[in-house]
């Protein structure tokens, strides 16, 4: 389904539910239908504009009020709106009993509008003519399930006017079934009156066999109505709609009217009223309503009980200063911290006191794997506000006071190597060891080794700590292990970052520098790993256990390389991956060079997320969304997706962050070996891909990418071409947002953004991915696929990014950026490493055929890098600089 | 002959260039514009162009005919502000149908002579072209009272439908809505055609669509993006929907690009012959133009070409040229969820 106001509103089979702002409307709102009494038209503007903000998709107006000229007030709220670019940007549902409302409506909208709604009820000439007049103005129709005997109340008068209805649309009227919505009728349950008790599940079953009848309409209803016998007691009826969509949803309900900020999460509501409004809605039992009712009392009496959590508001303020760290709460800092502040004889002392007492509980449960690290980070969010406050009366003791020095907290420097933009895994280690009393020096990312080490010597710190993402990082770690050799440092390093390891680090890095230098797998460790190297005693026995490790695993290390066979290069190109060719026929694209997307909605891109490496990123281990009712970590889990979907709403809904990719096919041929070799516009481009070289077992292929392309056919060449594709996607406009959750102290909601922001862009490499196979390629036009299927890729097709196993020279990169004009289109810029800025991005080429596949291509030989080297016209020497992780021999 | 959605699977076709720019070079006083008919009209009329079908018929056949020995497969008819809401600048409400059917007239005789002169050639046709009025729906032009509205749905719906009675009647073959800038006003006219040929119950003759992008943005002056304009326009079935007017060639490829992936039915593009210069003349080559045609033809984006305001009887010809091997855009299949 197609709609738009001055933007356009796709609705696509796996579009999230569409939520219909209804506050404009004079029947629902006490507060709208006054403004428009009073001709207070610019107020009433602004409860439109609150809807949109606050992210409804669609706008219902509704006049019906019997005090107003509806077709007038209609009419001119309308016109108003149109002026109002923020707002009219989404369709307008045009709600009205009324047709002559409707059609006034209609006349004021150039949007493709929703009517709401036409029906039977008068018979089917007036149902006709009603609908005539609607297609005529181009505008989707919700239609009641309603006829000359009344309104649908069974599973069969449901389907059977819904069925009647779509068949006079479609065949009498020339309606286009895409622009259909049905609306089979929500009414209260609960009432106490045993005829209404299947009526919401009349509805989801109703929802279920028109989806499957007629599968390109869309379903609609008012949720508010199901909770009706509630009213008044807010708690039971969001709970009751969230469960009455959560079914109605899987069934086939697209869209409905619903206030989206009132509605709570399936997983956050209580279990047991979740299971009381289930066997409520689902009609499971016969005391149901009984028992609801019951507990809606118990609800009613809770919001009294409230205020006793707040017992601890009455301990001493060491106590509630402990409290507020180990439960994260701000809300009382300023004022503790101040009272703290009065009570000690110097402020330095409430930190080293009570705050540091607060930090060490936290500390301790950390440790002891009862907090979990979301937890953690919340407590420094607090520990970071309270010392915001006490910082300026230090300051200003000091002044007076020279002589007292600071406290002797030990000082850690981090930061992510020169040409490397990932820094959520150092953000994170940063506030765990600042929980844990060291005082942090982050740098940030990209520096380089002489700003890392001049600082060290500046600040005198007792430990470095370097972080980084992709591969060329190793190198600039080695690079800064040699210069602090050089520099005659003393200090120990520790070395973080998904692309280092501990094999790598005693392979490496620690030969180059005599000190100490200790791999740190998470931020968990940075803990025990510091503490152990900073006391004095434990220290020297620590770093010897640390050398005996490294030393085994290097030894490890040399023995195991002999233990591997490689073919030569010719030998592996002679096993390359089989390709039936002569079966093969390419789909076209539907167009060759490049198609960007500037400002894609967000909204759309979050529906593609895959939350379990966010999850990773909080050193969250499990599969989502079974994470959620994880035994130990569930209720933490749950708290972090909650607050990050918070995040997301207001990411989306303030547009915080700008979606830009750009896509691009051309007609590619490979040479039979490892190069493909691609035409853009006139001129040639030859793309190198590396091959796997270790012997296989028998039928087993030696791939390289190259094979996944047809090779150029000698003599006359093929009627149609073989393509290859690219993408690079970005999220442009984080650096604001994460400043002002730094100047607030809030690492919490800072690394939430970050992993968000990551999280995005490959929601939306996803989302393109499948509009190329669908839509742009098309050659997987009829594909349907579920978020999970995509999670696990299920589709046919690849798109592996420079850099990664499948293709694992980064410098490729540089190709593909020009080939997509991808600086251009998207803002991306590639550092001398070849990270991409924003870190928020993705790149990497489409292959199409269905038998490409991701794979490794693992360690590789000398005559390899020889070939690759003359190939790419560079240097063996760089070429070994940039491949040192997959150097089968040493360079 | 040949229908011209069979014309449309083999090739692409060529709409003809401006009547405005072509008509100032007549250089026609205030007395060729009145004609006899008109001597004593209580108004000046220079300038009014479509006035010329009645008094100046001549012209326009002679324009025509120049569009078609350059190669135009469909021509306009001279009717861009041909209803009752415009020609009230004129005083000339009372003329709308009259001076529809006389346009169309003269488009058909054209035709007729060409056909006659070029036995054995290709199918010409004509489109009654439907402009977009002189006001406008979305858009109030009082900026202290953004809810007023100088004209009204209906009103404009009338004067659309009578302008449609007045071509068909006159005999055109296609309908073509061009230069839309509020889509308000086209889905007026998009109604008005809907219901004249349901009142009439006649076989709806083909539409065609083509909207008008004012800047850089990739916004109609209404404030749609492509894709909601697109959206907005789609209930008309249109045989083809397109761009025209307001940018050259060179700023309008990019949007071209995006509705020629958006589009389930034909494309049509007629640029303005480059931007215009200082003193407001259009000066870009007929190979200039031309060329950035051919390379929106070999890029798949296009099945109907031509020129919009600064473009000559010269530039069709070299389009005409450049494109005439070239295989059309394909129609895509488009996703049933969303058709």
């Amino acid at each position: 389904m197609r709609l738009s106001g001055l933007e356009p509103l796709v609705i696509r089979p796996e579009t999230n539910f569409v939520n219909i702002g209804e506050r404009t409307n004079v029947t629902g709102s006490k507060k709208f239908a006054r403004l428009i009494r009073d001709n207070r038209y610019e107020e009433a503007l602004s409860v439109a504009r609150q809807q949109v903000e606050s992210g409804a998709q669609v706008l219902d107006v509704n006049m019906d009020d019997a005090l107003l000229d509806g077709e007038k007030a209609m009419q001119t709220f309308l016109n108003l709106l149109q002026a109002e670019p923020d707002i009219a940007k989404i369709p307008i549902m045009i709600d009205s009993s009324k047709f002559s409302i409707i059609e006034s409506g209609l006349k004021c909208v150039q949007g493709k509008c929703i009517v709401n709604s036409i029906s039977m009820k008068e018979g089917v000439e007036k149902f006709v003519e009603q609908a005539i007049i609607c297609k005529s103005y181009g505008a989707a129709v919700i239609v009641m399930a309603f006829d000359e005997r009344g309104q649908a109340d069974t599973l069969d008068k449901r389907v059977s006017i819904c069925s009647t209805a779509y068949q006079i649309l479609t065949d009498e009227v020339g309606f286009d079934p895409q622009d259909i919505i049905f609306d089979p009728n929500i009414f209260a349950i609960a009432t106490g009156i045993e005829e209404h008790n299947n009526y919401a599940v009349d509805f989801i079953e109703a929802a279920r066999i028109i989806k499957q009848k007629m599968p390109l309409v869309k379903i609609s209803g008012g949720v508010s109505n199901i909770s009706f016998s509630f009213r008044g007691n807010e708690a039971v009826r969001e709970a009751m709609h969230s469960v009455f969509l959560f079914y109605a949803i899987r069934a086939g309900m697209d869209m409905g009217i619903v206030n989206a900020g009132q509605l709570v999460v399936y997983d956050e509501i209580e279990p047991e009223l979740r299971s009381l409004c289930e066997d409520v809605i689902l009609n499971r039992r016969t005391d149901a309503t009984d028992r609801l009712l019951a507990f809606a009392e118990t609800v009613k009496a809770k919001d009294k009980t409230a205020a006793r959590d707040e017992a601890w508001r009455n301990a001493p303020v060491e106590e509630r200063l402990k409290h507020a760290l180990v439960n994260g709460i701000t809300e009382y800092i300023d004022d503790d911290t101040e009272e703290a502040r009065l009570k000690y004889p110097k402020p330095l002392d409430v930190i080293e006191g009570p705050l540091m007492a607060g930090m060490n509980v936290v500390g301790d449960l950390f440790g002891s794997g009862k907090m979990f690290l979301p937890q953690v980070v919340k407590s420094a969010r607090v520990m970071k506000k309270s010392v915001a406050i006490l910082t300026p009366y230090i300051e200003e003791e000091k002044k007076n006071n020279p002589k007292s020095s600071p406290g002797g907290a030990a000082r850690i420097l981090m930061a992510t190597v020169k040409g490397d933009v990932h820094d959520i895994g150092k953000n994170i280690v940063g506030v765990v060891l600042g929980c844990n009393g060291y005082d942090i020096i982050d740098l940030g990312v990209m520096v380089p080794a002489d700003k890392i080490l001049e600082t060290a010597r500046r600040e005198n710190v007792d430990i470095i700590g370097l972080s980084g993402l992709i591969t060329p990082s190793l190198d600039e770690m080695v690079h800064v292990a040699r210069e602090m050799k050089r520099q005659k440092f003393e200090v120990p390093l520790l070395i973080g970052g998904a692309t280092t390891s501990r094999m790598h680090t005693a392979v490496r890095i620690s030969p180059e520098y005599d000190h100490g230098v200790v791999h740190v797998l998470d931020a968990s460790r940075s803990v025990t790993v510091a503490g152990s190297l900073l006391n004095r005693e434990q220290r020297p026995g620590f770093l010897h256990a640390i050398s005996d490790e490294y030393a085994k695993l290097k030894a490890d290390f040399s023995n195991k390389k002999s233990t591997k066979q490689y073919l030569s290069l010719a030998n592996a190109q002679r096993n390359k991956a089989p390709v039936a060719w002569e079966k093969f026929e390419p789909v076209q694209p539907k167009f060759t060079g490049n198609k960007s997307f500037n400002d894609y909605p967000l909204s759309e891109i979050a529906a593609y997320i895959d939350w379990q490496p966010f999850f990773i990123a909080w050193e969250m281990h499990g599969k989502f969304p079974q994470i959620l009712q994880d035994q130990k970590i569930g209720v933490e889990a749950k708290k972090l997706y909650g607050d990050a979907q918070v995040l997301l709403k207001q990411i989306i809904s303030e547009r915080w962050l700008t979606a830009n990719g750009v896509i691009g096919f051309w007609g590619a041929a490979s040479d039979g070996k490892d190069t493909v070799i691609l035409k853009s516009g006139s001129h040639e481009c030859r793309l190198e891909f590396l091959r796997q070289q270790v012997k296989k077992a028998a039928n087993q292929p030696n791939m390289s990418l190259a094979d996944f392309i047809r090779p150029e056919l000698t003599g006359q060449p093929p009627a149609k071409p073989d393509h290859i594709g690219a993408f690079a996607v970005t999220m442009q406009g984080i650096e604001s947002h994460i400043e002002r959750f730094q100047r607030n102290h809030d690492d919490y909601n800072k690394i939430i953004l970050q992993a968000l922001a990551d999280r995005l862009a490959e929601a939306f490499a996803e989302l393109l991915h499948e509009r190329v196979r669908k839509e742009f390629w098309g050659y997987a036009k009829d594909e349907q696929l579920s978020n999970e299927e995509l999670i696990r890729e299920a589709y046919s097709g690849i798109r592996p990014a420079p850099g990664y196993p499948a293709c694992p020279d980064h410098t490729e990169k540089r190709k593909l950026f020009k080939l997509l004009d991808a600086e251009k289109n998207t803002g991306i810029v590639l550092t001398e490493s070849l990270a991409m800025y924003p870190a928020s991005s993705v790149c990497g080429w489409y292959f199409a055929n269905p038998e490409s596949k991701y794979f490794g291509v693992g360690k590789i030989e000398k005559d390899q890098v020889e070939d690759y080297s003359r190939r790419k016209n560079m240097p063996v020497e760089e070429i070994e600089r940039w491949l040192r992780p997959i150097l089968e021999y040493d360079a | 002959m040949k229908s011209i959605e069979a014309c449309l699977q083999e090739r692409i076709l060529i709409i003809d260039g401006a009547m405005g720019t072509m008509i100032q070079q007549y250089k026609l006083g205030e007395s060729e514009y009145r004609g006899e008919r008109f001597r004593d009209w209580p108004c000046d009329l220079k300038g009014n162009n479509d006035l010329l079908s009645i008094t100046k018929p001549s012209v326009i056949r002679e324009i025509h005919m120049q569009y078609l020995e350059a190669g135009a497969d469909i021509i306009e008819t001279n009717t861009f502000n041909a209803q009752r809401v415009s020609l009230a600048d004129y005083r000339m409400q009372e003329l709308a149908y009259e001076l529809n059917v006389t346009a169309a007239t003269c488009a058909r005789e054209a035709v007729g002579t060409f056909t006659t002169s070029h036995p054995g050639g290709s199918p010409k046709f004509v489109a009654g072209a439907i402009g977009p009025m002189n006001k406008t729906l979305s858009l109030s032009p009082d900026v202290n009272n953004p809810g007023f509205r100088s004209v009204s749905f209906d009103e404009v719906a009338d004067a659309y439908y009578e302008q449609v009675r007045g071509l068909v009647d006159g005999g055109v073959d296609l309908l073509l809505i061009e230069t839309i800038f509020d889509t308000l006003n086209a889905k007026a006219a998009i109604y008005a055609i809907k219901k004249f040929f349901r009142d009439t119950s006649t076989k709806p003759l083909p539409v065609m669509i083509s909207g008008t992008i004012t800047d850089a943005s990739g916004r109609t002056l209404s404030g749609q993006t492509l894709e909601a304009f697109y959206t907005s326009v789609m209930h008309a079935r249109p045989l083809s929907i397109g761009l025209n007017c307001a940018l050259g060639a060179e700023q309008m490829r990019p949007h071209i690009e995006e509705l020629s992936h958006l589009a389930g039915c034909y494309v049509s593009a007629y640029p303005n012959a480059g931007l215009p210069n200082a003193m407001g003349d259009y000066d870009e080559k007929p190979e200039q133009t031309a060329h950035f045609l051919e390379d929106w033809a070999k890029a798949g984006f296009v099945n109907i070409v031509g020129g919009c305001c600064g473009t000559t009887p010269e530039h069709i010809r070299h389009i005409a040229e450049h494109v005439k091997d070239i295989v059309p855009r394909a129609l895509p299949v488009e996703e049933t969820e969303l058709a």
